[in-house]
């Protein structure tokens, strides 16, 4: 695979955030030891005191978390707790807004996602996301498929990658006799299932999904999460949701983030308080915060 | 309607009826908006009857085969200024569409709003749209007729000339139509591995590309419209000749129309008319083309 048009990398690195990162770093240690404990899941995502920066405010203060491979990870949090910020980290896509500025770092498989030479469309192959709402192209399902493949000059049999990532999306059986037709035409889950297929199709490594199922009747959102539990055999999921069933459900840990004012500017600012196992975030959280929005009294 | 305690079962109603005032004025308001539609309607059939009795007996395949006369207007016709107006279509749309639809993706993909240079841009182009033709005319005499260019007054010229008259219409239409195509969609190309411009050539301009289309054909019909740039840069109106290409003298309908009109023989005049129904079945089928691909190929996102 050649490579491609490279985009500029700007300089995302900041040293002044390092006094207030040591001030706070008290009360964030304890979260990384969720998975160090853990020495039989292999970390795919070491994210090391990130923060997320849209102009002069701050979205998300010092998130240090390690990710493992071939497991679910859910981000759980209130509207505005940062969740989608911080996974819009994971694979560059705030790059896309100019006043975003990312600091700290993201180890993936031990390289920077925001080191200077990483190219962002490189990170975009191997790391795929699903967004909120299913934004299918406005093509046939087959170059709704096919389009990922194409771009990044795949080889192979182009009907054979189509079929398999139809397949894997748990679409195929629906769509296989009209390939052919708009995307368009098909209902809400089978759009956001096109969408996972069509992340497939690329054989990335991880998936993101922002909220997959937010837009979704209960009946898809339970389709997609049979899909998720069989995916993550191959690959590593990390999904943001506002549906703490669905967290409890499919996830093997959990991240949850919070809102707090920022002592220096007054801006409200995301934190992740808690991060475990998923089991023990739902029964036995070790912070009231995370207790009293597991249990609804907020949130 | 007042209501009181002992009526109330008599004239107990869930809804008041509108008193009858308010459904005067209803309809008057309606009425008035009616025959404010009416006026521009009245005008425009009015003048195609009229052109449309001095010039449809003289329209025919003679008028559209043979070469303008000063001397015998019933042999007269519009050959050479059909030919400079459909190549003056062509070589305009060769030039303002790359170039518009270039700038259009330059102000929607790439610049930054917060940057200033690209806010002066931003303004000067919507300055530009509102610029008198006659002024372009000049610009063309002074920079492409003659001046750094000094093509000479030849059809070229002419072509740039309501090139750069239409330009801001259609780098206004095509951002417009560029940013209808919904970020989600840019999102999910780009979050596929797929680079900035492989995201806009293969997704933005396809779901742009109605609306460009579009607006392309009605900048265009615009254009051939125009008089006064072309008087600016040279147009001839009786030219002899077959167009003999881009960098030859050239005609063009408005310049015989307007010739047509001032003669002092009404025989010429009716000419006018004739060439007037030719201009303006282009400008009709051009519409019609642009009205088709709106309807058949916009994208509902």
């Amino acid at each position: 695979m050649s490579k491609r048009m490279t985009e500029p990398t700007p300089a995302r690195r900041s040293a002044s955030t390092n006094e207030s990162f040591a001030r706070e770093a008290a009360d964030v240690t304890t979260l990384s030891t969720a998975v160090a404990d853990r020495p039989d899941h292999e970390t795919i995502f070491d994210v090391e005191d990130v923060s997320v920066f849209y102009g002069d405010k701050r979205a998300v203060r010092n998130v240090r978390i390690r990710l493992a491979q071939n497991e679910i990870t859910a981000l759980i949090g209130p509207s505005g707790c940062g969740k989608s910020t911080f996974i819009r980290c994971l694979n560059r896509m705030n790059d896309l807004i100019p006043s975003a500025k990312v600091t700290g770092s993201i180890g993936y498989h031990g390289q920077d996602l925001y080191g200077s030479d990483v190219d962002p469309v490189q990170v975009r192959k191997r790391i795929g996301m699903v967004f909120q709402k299913p934004n299918p192209f406005p093509k046939s399902i087959y170059d709704n498929i096919a389009f990922g493949p194409r771009v990044l000059g795949l080889k192979g049999d182009m009907d054979e990658i189509v079929e398999s990532a139809l397949r894997r999306g748990a679409l195929w059986d629906e769509v296989k006799d009209r390939l052919k037709t708009n995307a368009f035409g098909m209902s809400g889950g089978q759009q956001q299932r096109l969408c996972i297929a069509r992340s497939l199709a690329t054989s990335p490594d991880v998936l993101l999904m922002d909220e997959p199922c937010s837009a979704l009747d209960p009946i898809s959102t339970g389709r997609i999460e049979d899909l998720m539990m069989e995916l993550k055999q191959d690959y590593s999921i990390v999904i943001v949701t506002h549906n703490m069933q669905q967290a409890a459900r499919v996830s093997d840990m959990t991240a949850f983030f919070t809102v707090e004012l920022d002592g220096d500017s007054g801006h409200r600012t995301g934190a992740v308080v808690e991060y475990d196992k998923t089991d023990k975030v739902f029964q036995n959280p070790s912070d009231k915060r995370t207790e009293d929005y597991v249990t609804g009294k907020v949130g | 309607m007042a209501v009181t305690a002992g009526h109330r079962e008599a004239t107990r109603r869930a809804v008041e009826p509108a008193s009858s005032s308010q459904r005067l004025k209803e309809s008057a308001f309606k009425a008035t908006m009616l025959l404010s539609t009416l006026v521009g309607l009245l005008f425009l059939t009015v003048l195609l009857v009229d052109v449309g009795r001095d010039g449809l007996p003289l329209v025919g395949a003679d008028f559209i085969t043979s070469f303008p006369s000063r001397i015998s207007p019933e042999t007269s016709g519009v050959r050479s200024a059909l030919q400079g107006t459909l190549l003056l279509i062509v070589v305009t749309a060769a030039f303002i569409v790359p170039v518009g639809i270039a700038t259009a993706i330059y102000l929607e993909e790439y610049a930054d709003t917060e940057r200033w240079w690209n806010r002066i841009i931003e303004l000067n182009i919507q300055n530009l749209a509102a610029v008198p033709s006659i002024v372009y005319g000049i610009l063309g005499l002074a920079w492409i007729v003659r001046g750094p260019l000094s093509l000479g007054r030849v059809l070229l010229a002419g072509a740039l000339t309501l090139g750069l008259l239409v330009l801001p219409v259609v780098i206004v239409v095509a951002r417009e139509a560029i940013r209808a195509v919904p970020s989600s969609i840019r999102d999910g190309s780009l979050a596929l591995g797929a680079t900035q411009w492989q995201t806009i050539w293969k997704q933005v301009l396809p779901g742009a590309l109605p609306g460009i289309a579009t607006g392309v054909i009605l900048a265009l019909s615009r254009a051939i419209g125009e008089t006064a740039p072309l008087i600016l840069v040279g147009a001839v109106a009786f030219y002899r000749f077959d167009s003999d290409g881009l960098l030859s003298s050239f005609s063009a309908l408005p310049i015989q129309i307007l010739e047509a009109v001032t003669d002092s023989d009404p025989a010429f005049r009716d000419l006018a008319a004739a060439a007037i129904i030719v201009l303006l079945v282009i400008l009709l089928l051009m519409n019609s083309v642009a009205i088709f691909l709106r309807n058949r190929y916009e994208q509902k996102w």
